[in-house]
Protein backbone atom coordinates (compact mmCIF):
# COMPACT_ATOMS: atom_id res chain seq x y z
CA UNK A 1 0.00 0.00 0.00
CA UNK A 2 2.73 2.48 1.01
CA UNK A 3 4.71 1.43 -2.04
CA UNK A 4 1.80 2.03 -4.36
CA UNK A 5 0.68 5.33 -2.84
CA UNK A 6 4.04 6.57 -1.54
CA UNK A 7 3.15 10.25 -1.70
CA UNK A 8 -0.36 9.98 -0.29
CA UNK A 9 -0.80 11.48 3.16
CA UNK A 10 -4.08 9.92 4.21
CA UNK A 11 -4.67 12.36 7.05
CA UNK A 12 -4.29 15.18 4.54
CA UNK A 13 -6.73 13.42 2.19
CA UNK A 14 -9.19 13.08 5.07
CA UNK A 15 -8.97 16.81 5.87
CA UNK A 16 -9.38 17.67 2.18
CA UNK A 17 -12.46 15.44 2.00
CA UNK A 18 -14.03 17.23 4.95
CA UNK A 19 -13.18 20.62 3.40
CA UNK A 20 -14.80 19.62 0.12
CA UNK A 21 -17.90 18.34 1.92
CA UNK A 22 -18.12 21.54 3.99
CA UNK A 23 -17.81 23.73 0.89
CA UNK A 24 -20.36 21.61 -0.94
CA UNK A 25 -22.86 21.48 1.93
CA UNK A 26 -22.61 25.17 2.79
CA UNK A 27 -22.74 26.41 -0.77
CA UNK A 28 -25.55 24.02 -1.81
CA UNK A 29 -27.72 25.19 1.09
CA UNK A 30 -27.17 28.86 0.25
CA UNK A 31 -27.54 28.21 -3.48
CA UNK A 32 -31.00 26.73 -2.89
CA UNK A 33 -31.86 29.53 -0.46
CA UNK A 34 -31.11 32.19 -3.11
CA UNK A 35 -31.75 30.21 -6.30
CA UNK A 36 -35.22 28.93 -5.42
CA UNK A 37 -36.83 32.36 -4.86
CA UNK A 38 -35.00 33.72 -7.89
CA UNK A 39 -36.30 30.85 -10.03
CA UNK A 40 -39.84 31.34 -8.67
CA UNK A 41 -39.65 35.04 -9.59
CA UNK A 42 -38.36 34.21 -13.08
CA UNK A 43 -41.35 31.90 -13.50
CA UNK A 44 -43.94 34.28 -12.04
CA UNK A 45 -42.78 37.31 -14.03
CA UNK A 46 -42.54 35.28 -17.24
CA UNK A 47 -45.03 35.31 -20.07
CA UNK A 48 -48.55 34.42 -18.84
CA UNK A 49 -47.14 34.20 -15.29
CA UNK A 50 -49.11 35.26 -12.22
CA UNK A 51 -46.96 38.39 -11.86
CA UNK A 52 -46.23 38.75 -15.58
CA UNK A 53 -43.90 41.68 -16.12
CA UNK A 54 -41.85 41.97 -19.25
CA UNK A 55 -39.47 44.52 -17.66
CA UNK A 56 -39.08 42.63 -14.38
CA UNK A 57 -38.44 39.37 -16.16
CA UNK A 58 -35.92 41.00 -18.50
CA UNK A 59 -33.95 42.48 -15.56
CA UNK A 60 -33.90 39.20 -13.61
CA UNK A 61 -33.06 37.24 -16.74
CA UNK A 62 -30.19 39.60 -17.57
CA UNK A 63 -28.67 39.28 -14.07
CA UNK A 64 -28.90 35.50 -14.24
CA UNK A 65 -27.45 35.33 -17.73
CA UNK A 66 -24.54 37.65 -16.96
CA UNK A 67 -23.59 35.66 -13.84
CA UNK A 68 -23.94 32.40 -15.71
CA UNK A 69 -21.78 33.52 -18.59
CA UNK A 70 -18.77 34.44 -16.43
CA UNK A 71 -16.47 31.41 -16.36
CA UNK A 72 -16.24 30.19 -12.77
CA UNK A 73 -12.46 30.50 -12.63
CA UNK A 74 -12.80 34.22 -13.50
CA UNK A 75 -15.68 34.68 -11.05
CA UNK A 76 -13.44 33.29 -8.29
CA UNK A 77 -10.87 36.01 -8.89
CA UNK A 78 -13.28 38.88 -9.62
CA UNK A 79 -15.19 38.10 -6.43
CA UNK A 80 -12.16 38.29 -4.11
CA UNK A 81 -12.86 41.87 -2.83
CA UNK A 82 -16.55 41.09 -2.27
CA UNK A 83 -15.68 37.80 -0.57
CA UNK A 84 -13.25 39.63 1.75
CA UNK A 85 -16.00 42.09 2.65
CA UNK A 86 -18.54 39.33 3.25
CA UNK A 87 -16.62 36.71 5.21
CA UNK A 88 -13.33 38.47 6.05
CA UNK A 89 -11.13 36.12 4.03
CA UNK A 90 -10.84 34.89 0.48
CA UNK A 91 -9.11 31.69 1.59
CA UNK A 92 -10.26 28.36 2.91
CA UNK A 93 -13.77 26.95 3.05
CA UNK A 94 -15.34 30.25 4.15
CA UNK A 95 -13.64 32.17 1.34
CA UNK A 96 -14.84 29.69 -1.26
CA UNK A 97 -18.52 29.78 -0.37
CA UNK A 98 -19.48 33.26 -1.68
CA UNK A 99 -18.14 32.65 -5.23
CA UNK A 100 -19.59 29.13 -5.23
CA UNK A 101 -23.04 30.50 -4.35
CA UNK A 102 -22.83 33.37 -6.86
CA UNK A 103 -21.76 30.88 -9.51
CA UNK A 104 -24.37 28.22 -8.75
CA UNK A 105 -27.49 30.15 -7.63
CA UNK A 106 -28.31 31.59 -11.09
CA UNK A 107 -27.78 28.14 -12.59
CA UNK A 108 -30.16 26.59 -10.06
CA UNK A 109 -32.65 29.44 -10.61
CA UNK A 110 -32.92 28.49 -14.31
CA UNK A 111 -33.46 24.84 -13.38
CA UNK A 112 -36.15 25.90 -10.89
CA UNK A 113 -37.84 28.01 -13.57
CA UNK A 114 -37.99 25.11 -16.01
CA UNK A 115 -39.20 22.69 -13.29
CA UNK A 116 -42.05 25.10 -12.44
CA UNK A 117 -42.98 25.39 -16.11
CA UNK A 118 -43.65 21.66 -16.10
CA UNK A 119 -46.45 22.09 -13.55
CA UNK A 120 -49.87 21.58 -15.12
CA UNK A 121 -51.39 25.00 -15.90
CA UNK A 122 -54.89 23.80 -15.05
CA UNK A 123 -53.70 22.93 -11.55
CA UNK A 124 -52.42 26.46 -11.05
CA UNK A 125 -55.61 27.92 -12.50
CA UNK A 126 -57.71 25.65 -10.26
CA UNK A 127 -55.79 26.85 -7.21
CA UNK A 128 -56.33 30.44 -8.30
CA UNK A 129 -60.04 29.73 -8.77
CA UNK A 130 -60.18 28.52 -5.13
CA UNK A 131 -59.31 32.02 -4.00
CA UNK A 132 -55.62 31.41 -3.26
CA UNK A 133 -53.20 34.31 -2.94
CA UNK A 134 -50.10 34.28 -5.11
CA UNK A 135 -48.04 33.25 -2.08
CA UNK A 136 -50.44 30.36 -1.38
CA UNK A 137 -50.25 29.27 -5.02
CA UNK A 138 -46.45 29.22 -4.82
CA UNK A 139 -46.11 27.42 -1.48
CA UNK A 140 -49.23 25.24 -1.66
CA UNK A 141 -49.35 24.20 -5.30
CA UNK A 142 -46.36 25.21 -7.44
CA UNK A 143 -43.52 24.04 -5.22
CA UNK A 144 -45.13 20.78 -4.00
CA UNK A 145 -46.14 19.90 -7.57
CA UNK A 146 -42.66 20.67 -8.93
CA UNK A 147 -40.80 19.02 -6.03
CA UNK A 148 -39.37 16.06 -7.98
CA UNK A 149 -38.03 18.49 -10.61
CA UNK A 150 -36.68 20.85 -7.94
CA UNK A 151 -34.81 17.96 -6.32
CA UNK A 152 -33.45 16.77 -9.67
CA UNK A 153 -32.27 20.34 -10.32
CA UNK A 154 -30.59 20.53 -6.90
CA UNK A 155 -28.81 17.26 -7.70
CA UNK A 156 -27.47 18.59 -10.99
CA UNK A 157 -26.42 21.79 -9.19
CA UNK A 158 -24.65 19.81 -6.44
CA UNK A 159 -22.67 17.89 -9.07
CA UNK A 160 -21.71 21.18 -10.75
CA UNK A 161 -20.68 22.51 -7.32
CA UNK A 162 -18.30 19.56 -6.84
CA UNK A 163 -16.37 20.59 -9.92
CA UNK A 164 -16.57 24.26 -8.84
CA UNK A 165 -15.04 23.36 -5.45
CA UNK A 166 -12.18 21.64 -7.28
CA UNK A 167 -11.53 24.85 -9.24
CA UNK A 168 -11.75 26.89 -6.07
CA UNK A 169 -8.56 25.06 -5.08
CA UNK A 170 -6.73 27.42 -7.46
CA UNK A 171 -7.35 30.40 -5.17
CA UNK A 172 -6.50 28.51 -1.99
CA UNK A 173 -9.88 27.13 -1.02
CA UNK A 174 -8.59 23.78 0.18
CA UNK A 175 -10.36 20.52 -0.47
CA UNK A 176 -9.72 17.63 -2.84
CA UNK A 177 -9.33 19.79 -5.93
CA UNK A 178 -6.68 21.88 -4.18
CA UNK A 179 -4.79 18.70 -3.28
CA UNK A 180 -5.01 17.43 -6.84
CA UNK A 181 -3.62 20.68 -8.23
CA UNK A 182 -0.85 21.28 -5.67
CA UNK A 183 0.42 17.72 -5.29
CA UNK A 184 -0.98 15.73 -8.17
CA UNK A 185 -0.30 18.30 -10.88
CA UNK A 186 2.38 20.72 -9.69
CA UNK A 187 4.56 18.08 -7.98
CA UNK A 188 3.85 15.27 -10.44
CA UNK A 189 2.50 13.01 -7.67
CA UNK A 190 0.31 10.87 -9.88
CA UNK A 191 -0.81 8.69 -6.96
CA UNK A 192 -2.29 11.74 -5.17
CA UNK A 193 -4.03 12.72 -8.39
CA UNK A 194 -5.56 9.28 -8.75
CA UNK A 195 -6.79 9.14 -5.15
CA UNK A 196 -8.40 12.60 -5.30
CA UNK A 197 -10.03 11.96 -8.66
CA UNK A 198 -11.41 8.61 -7.48
CA UNK A 199 -12.83 10.31 -4.39
CA UNK A 200 -14.43 13.11 -6.45
CA UNK A 201 -15.97 10.56 -8.81
CA UNK A 202 -17.32 8.60 -5.84
CA UNK A 203 -18.78 11.80 -4.36
CA UNK A 204 -20.56 12.66 -7.60
CA UNK A 205 -21.96 9.12 -7.88
CA UNK A 206 -23.22 9.34 -4.32
CA UNK A 207 -24.90 12.71 -4.90
CA UNK A 208 -26.59 11.49 -8.08
CA UNK A 209 -27.79 8.28 -6.43
CA UNK A 210 -29.11 10.10 -3.37
CA UNK A 211 -30.79 12.79 -5.48
CA UNK A 212 -32.48 10.23 -7.72
CA UNK A 213 -33.73 8.26 -4.71
CA UNK A 214 -35.13 11.39 -3.08
CA UNK A 215 -36.82 12.59 -6.30
CA UNK A 216 -38.42 9.16 -6.79
CA UNK A 217 -39.55 9.13 -3.17
CA UNK A 218 -41.57 12.35 -3.59
CA UNK A 219 -43.02 11.48 -7.02
CA UNK A 220 -46.71 10.60 -6.92
CA UNK A 221 -47.34 10.04 -10.60
CA UNK B 1 -77.38 36.41 -10.06
CA UNK B 2 -74.81 36.66 -12.85
CA UNK B 3 -75.15 39.32 -15.50
CA UNK B 4 -72.85 40.15 -18.38
CA UNK B 5 -73.42 43.44 -20.16
CA UNK B 6 -71.88 44.08 -23.54
CA UNK B 7 -68.66 42.32 -22.61
CA UNK B 8 -65.75 42.50 -24.95
CA UNK B 9 -62.43 40.71 -24.59
CA UNK B 10 -59.39 41.41 -26.70
CA UNK B 11 -56.12 39.59 -26.27
CA UNK B 12 -52.94 41.47 -27.02
CA UNK B 13 -51.82 40.43 -30.47
CA UNK B 14 -55.15 38.78 -31.28
CA UNK B 15 -56.63 39.59 -34.65
CA UNK B 16 -60.33 39.30 -33.77
CA UNK B 17 -61.86 39.87 -30.29
CA UNK B 18 -62.31 36.63 -28.29
CA UNK B 19 -65.64 38.00 -27.10
CA UNK B 20 -67.54 40.68 -28.96
CA UNK B 21 -70.47 42.32 -27.19
CA UNK B 22 -71.68 39.42 -25.05
CA UNK B 23 -74.71 40.04 -22.81
CA UNK B 24 -76.47 37.37 -20.82
CA UNK B 25 -77.98 36.77 -17.43
CA UNK B 26 -78.08 33.63 -15.34
CA UNK B 27 -80.66 33.14 -12.60
CA UNK B 28 -79.99 31.65 -9.17
CA UNK B 29 -80.52 27.89 -9.10
CA UNK B 30 -80.54 27.29 -12.82
CA UNK B 31 -78.26 25.15 -14.92
CA UNK B 32 -77.03 27.35 -17.72
CA UNK B 33 -75.11 25.94 -20.66
CA UNK B 34 -72.89 27.80 -23.09
CA UNK B 35 -72.24 25.77 -26.19
CA UNK B 36 -69.94 26.47 -29.09
CA UNK B 37 -67.13 25.09 -31.15
CA UNK B 38 -63.56 25.30 -29.95
CA UNK B 39 -62.24 28.81 -30.41
CA UNK B 40 -65.72 30.33 -30.15
CA UNK B 41 -64.84 32.12 -26.90
CA UNK B 42 -66.41 29.78 -24.31
CA UNK B 43 -63.29 29.37 -22.17
CA UNK B 44 -62.77 33.11 -22.01
CA UNK B 45 -66.43 33.63 -21.15
CA UNK B 46 -66.50 31.24 -18.19
CA UNK B 47 -63.21 32.66 -16.84
CA UNK B 48 -64.73 36.13 -16.76
CA UNK B 49 -67.28 34.94 -14.21
CA UNK B 50 -64.72 34.36 -11.45
CA UNK B 51 -62.25 36.99 -12.55
CA UNK B 52 -59.61 34.65 -13.97
CA UNK B 53 -59.97 36.89 -17.03
CA UNK B 54 -60.80 40.60 -17.04
CA UNK B 55 -63.14 42.08 -19.66
CA UNK B 56 -61.60 44.64 -22.02
CA UNK B 57 -64.94 46.46 -22.03
CA UNK B 58 -68.41 45.92 -20.54
CA UNK B 59 -69.43 44.65 -17.12
CA UNK B 60 -69.54 41.33 -15.30
CA UNK B 61 -71.84 41.44 -12.28
CA UNK B 62 -72.27 38.78 -9.63
CA UNK B 63 -75.08 39.43 -7.15
CA UNK B 64 -75.25 43.02 -8.32
CA UNK B 65 -71.55 43.81 -7.80
CA UNK B 66 -69.29 44.51 -10.75
CA UNK B 67 -66.38 42.18 -10.30
CA UNK B 68 -63.96 44.56 -12.02
CA UNK B 69 -64.45 46.91 -9.04
CA UNK B 70 -63.48 44.29 -6.45
CA UNK B 71 -60.19 44.50 -4.58
CA UNK B 72 -57.85 41.52 -4.76
CA UNK B 73 -59.11 40.27 -1.37
CA UNK B 74 -62.75 40.70 -2.35
CA UNK B 75 -62.13 38.84 -5.57
CA UNK B 76 -60.61 35.92 -3.62
CA UNK B 77 -63.66 35.89 -1.35
CA UNK B 78 -65.91 35.81 -4.41
CA UNK B 79 -63.95 32.90 -5.86
CA UNK B 80 -64.61 30.87 -2.69
CA UNK B 81 -68.32 31.27 -3.44
CA UNK B 82 -67.82 29.96 -6.97
CA UNK B 83 -66.44 26.46 -7.34
CA UNK B 84 -64.83 25.48 -10.62
CA UNK B 85 -64.12 22.17 -12.33
CA UNK B 86 -62.01 21.56 -15.43
CA UNK B 87 -61.69 19.29 -18.42
CA UNK B 88 -58.28 18.12 -17.23
CA UNK B 89 -59.36 18.15 -13.57
CA UNK B 90 -56.47 20.31 -12.28
CA UNK B 91 -55.92 18.11 -9.24
CA UNK B 92 -52.69 18.37 -7.26
CA UNK B 93 -50.72 15.24 -8.16
CA UNK B 94 -48.66 15.62 -4.98
CA UNK B 95 -51.67 15.42 -2.63
CA UNK B 96 -54.03 12.60 -1.73
CA UNK B 97 -57.70 12.65 -2.67
CA UNK B 98 -58.64 13.85 0.82
CA UNK B 99 -55.97 16.56 0.81
CA UNK B 100 -57.10 17.74 -2.61
CA UNK B 101 -60.67 18.07 -1.41
CA UNK B 102 -59.55 19.84 1.77
CA UNK B 103 -57.16 22.16 -0.07
CA UNK B 104 -59.60 25.07 -0.65
CA UNK B 105 -60.46 24.94 3.06
CA UNK B 106 -56.79 24.99 3.99
CA UNK B 107 -56.31 28.05 1.79
CA UNK B 108 -59.26 29.67 3.54
CA UNK B 109 -57.61 29.04 6.92
CA UNK B 110 -59.99 26.33 8.17
CA UNK B 111 -58.39 24.20 10.92
CA UNK B 112 -57.30 20.63 10.21
CA UNK B 113 -59.92 19.30 12.61
CA UNK B 114 -62.81 21.09 10.94
CA UNK B 115 -61.50 20.15 7.50
CA UNK B 116 -61.54 16.44 8.36
CA UNK B 117 -65.28 16.16 8.91
CA UNK B 118 -66.11 18.31 5.90
CA UNK B 119 -63.83 16.31 3.62
CA UNK B 120 -65.38 13.01 4.75
CA UNK B 121 -68.86 14.36 4.06
CA UNK B 122 -67.88 15.61 0.59
CA UNK B 123 -66.15 12.37 -0.35
CA UNK B 124 -69.21 10.47 0.79
CA UNK B 125 -71.39 12.74 -1.31
CA UNK B 126 -69.45 12.01 -4.52
CA UNK B 127 -69.04 8.31 -3.65
CA UNK B 128 -65.27 8.24 -3.12
CA UNK B 129 -65.01 7.72 0.65
CA UNK B 130 -62.89 4.58 0.31
CA UNK B 131 -60.39 6.27 -2.03
CA UNK B 132 -59.49 9.07 0.37
CA UNK B 133 -55.79 8.14 0.69
CA UNK B 134 -55.12 7.47 -2.99
CA UNK B 135 -53.23 9.87 -5.24
CA UNK B 136 -54.88 11.31 -8.38
CA UNK B 137 -52.59 9.25 -10.67
CA UNK B 138 -54.18 6.09 -9.22
CA UNK B 139 -57.73 7.12 -10.19
CA UNK B 140 -59.81 6.81 -13.37
CA UNK B 141 -60.96 9.92 -15.23
CA UNK B 142 -64.46 9.73 -13.77
CA UNK B 143 -63.09 9.37 -10.24
CA UNK B 144 -60.76 12.33 -10.79
CA UNK B 145 -63.63 14.51 -11.90
CA UNK B 146 -65.58 13.46 -8.79
CA UNK B 147 -62.62 14.59 -6.70
CA UNK B 148 -62.69 17.85 -8.67
CA UNK B 149 -66.39 18.27 -7.90
CA UNK B 150 -65.94 17.50 -4.20
CA UNK B 151 -63.08 20.00 -4.07
CA UNK B 152 -65.14 22.66 -5.86
CA UNK B 153 -67.90 22.21 -3.27
CA UNK B 154 -65.59 22.41 -0.24
CA UNK B 155 -66.20 26.08 0.45
CA UNK B 156 -70.01 25.70 0.07
CA UNK B 157 -70.23 27.79 -3.10
CA UNK B 158 -73.47 29.15 -4.60
CA UNK B 159 -72.23 28.64 -8.14
CA UNK B 160 -70.36 25.83 -9.87
CA UNK B 161 -68.46 26.70 -13.06
CA UNK B 162 -67.82 23.71 -15.31
CA UNK B 163 -65.15 24.14 -17.98
CA UNK B 164 -65.71 21.27 -20.44
CA UNK B 165 -66.00 19.08 -17.36
CA UNK B 166 -67.00 15.91 -19.20
CA UNK B 167 -65.07 16.35 -22.43
CA UNK B 168 -62.24 14.05 -21.33
CA UNK B 169 -64.64 11.31 -20.17
CA UNK B 170 -66.25 8.38 -21.98
CA UNK B 171 -70.02 8.51 -22.63
CA UNK B 172 -70.99 6.33 -19.68
CA UNK B 173 -68.81 8.23 -17.20
CA UNK B 174 -70.15 11.46 -18.68
CA UNK B 175 -73.70 10.35 -17.86
CA UNK B 176 -72.68 9.52 -14.26
CA UNK B 177 -71.02 12.88 -13.76
CA UNK B 178 -73.97 14.74 -15.32
CA UNK B 179 -76.35 12.85 -13.01
CA UNK B 180 -74.22 13.88 -10.03
CA UNK B 181 -74.27 17.53 -11.14
CA UNK B 182 -78.03 17.38 -11.64
CA UNK B 183 -78.47 15.98 -8.10
CA UNK B 184 -76.27 18.71 -6.65
CA UNK B 185 -78.29 21.35 -8.47
CA UNK B 186 -81.54 19.96 -7.03
CA UNK B 187 -80.36 19.19 -3.51
CA UNK B 188 -78.21 22.24 -2.83
CA UNK B 189 -79.90 24.72 -5.13
CA UNK B 190 -76.48 25.09 -6.71
CA UNK B 191 -76.36 27.38 -9.75
CA UNK B 192 -74.37 25.65 -12.48
CA UNK B 193 -72.75 27.37 -15.45
CA UNK B 194 -71.14 25.04 -17.91
CA UNK B 195 -69.38 25.38 -21.21
CA UNK B 196 -69.25 22.50 -23.64
CA UNK B 197 -69.08 21.62 -27.29
CA UNK B 198 -71.38 18.62 -26.81
CA UNK B 199 -75.12 19.00 -27.39
CA UNK B 200 -75.75 15.83 -25.32
CA UNK B 201 -74.38 17.57 -22.25
CA UNK B 202 -76.73 20.51 -22.76
CA UNK B 203 -79.69 18.19 -23.33
CA UNK B 204 -78.83 16.02 -20.33
CA UNK B 205 -78.35 18.78 -17.79
CA UNK B 206 -79.19 22.35 -18.75
CA UNK B 207 -82.32 24.42 -18.18
CA UNK B 208 -81.24 27.17 -20.54
CA UNK B 209 -78.55 27.43 -23.16
CA UNK B 210 -76.67 30.12 -25.04
CA UNK B 211 -75.03 29.33 -28.36
CA UNK B 212 -71.76 31.14 -28.96
CA UNK B 213 -70.11 31.57 -32.32
CA UNK B 214 -67.01 33.66 -33.09
CA UNK B 215 -67.24 35.58 -29.83
CA UNK B 216 -70.96 36.43 -30.08
CA UNK B 217 -74.03 34.88 -28.49
CA UNK B 218 -76.18 33.96 -31.48
CA UNK B 219 -79.10 32.30 -29.72
CA UNK B 220 -80.33 31.95 -26.12
CA UNK B 221 -83.33 30.13 -24.72
CA UNK B 222 -84.81 27.19 -22.83
CA UNK B 223 -83.14 23.95 -23.91
CA UNK B 224 -86.43 22.34 -25.02
CA UNK B 225 -87.31 25.34 -27.19
CA UNK B 226 -83.88 25.45 -28.79
CA UNK B 227 -83.97 21.75 -29.55
CA UNK B 228 -87.45 22.03 -31.01
CA UNK B 229 -86.84 25.13 -33.08
CA UNK B 230 -83.24 26.20 -33.61
CA UNK B 231 -83.11 29.44 -35.55
CA UNK B 232 -79.43 30.15 -36.02
CA UNK B 233 -77.39 28.11 -38.53
CA UNK B 234 -74.70 27.48 -35.89
CA UNK B 235 -77.27 25.84 -33.60
CA UNK B 236 -78.76 23.85 -36.45
CA UNK B 237 -75.31 22.57 -37.37
CA UNK B 238 -74.68 21.40 -33.83
CA UNK B 239 -78.06 19.68 -33.63
CA UNK B 240 -77.41 18.01 -36.97
CA UNK B 241 -74.11 16.71 -35.60
CA UNK B 242 -75.98 15.04 -32.71
CA UNK B 243 -78.60 13.49 -35.00
CA UNK B 244 -75.98 12.10 -37.36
Amino acid sequence: MTGLFANVDWAEIGRACLDTLAMLGGSLLLTILFGLPLGVLLYLTGERGLLASRAGNAVLGAIVNVLRSVPFIILLIVMIPLTMALVGTSLGVAGAIPPLVVGAAPFYARLVESALREVDRTTIEATQAMGATTRQIVTGALIPEALPGLIAGATVTAVALVSFTAMAGVVGAGGLGDLAIRFGYQRFQTDVMIVTVVLLVALVQLIQYGGDRLARHVTRR
Amino acid sequence: MIRLTDVQKLYPGGTAPALDGVSLSIARGEVFGIIGRSGAGKSTLIRLLNGLERPSAGHVEVDGTSIERLSAAELRALRRRMGMIFQNFGLLASRTVADNVGFPLRLAGVSRHERGAKVEALLGRVGLAELRDRYPAQLSGGQRQRVGIARALATDPDVLLCDEATSALDPETTRDVLALLRDLNRELGLTIVLITHEMEVVRGLCDRVAVIEAGRIVETGAVDAIFADARHPATQRMLAAVAA
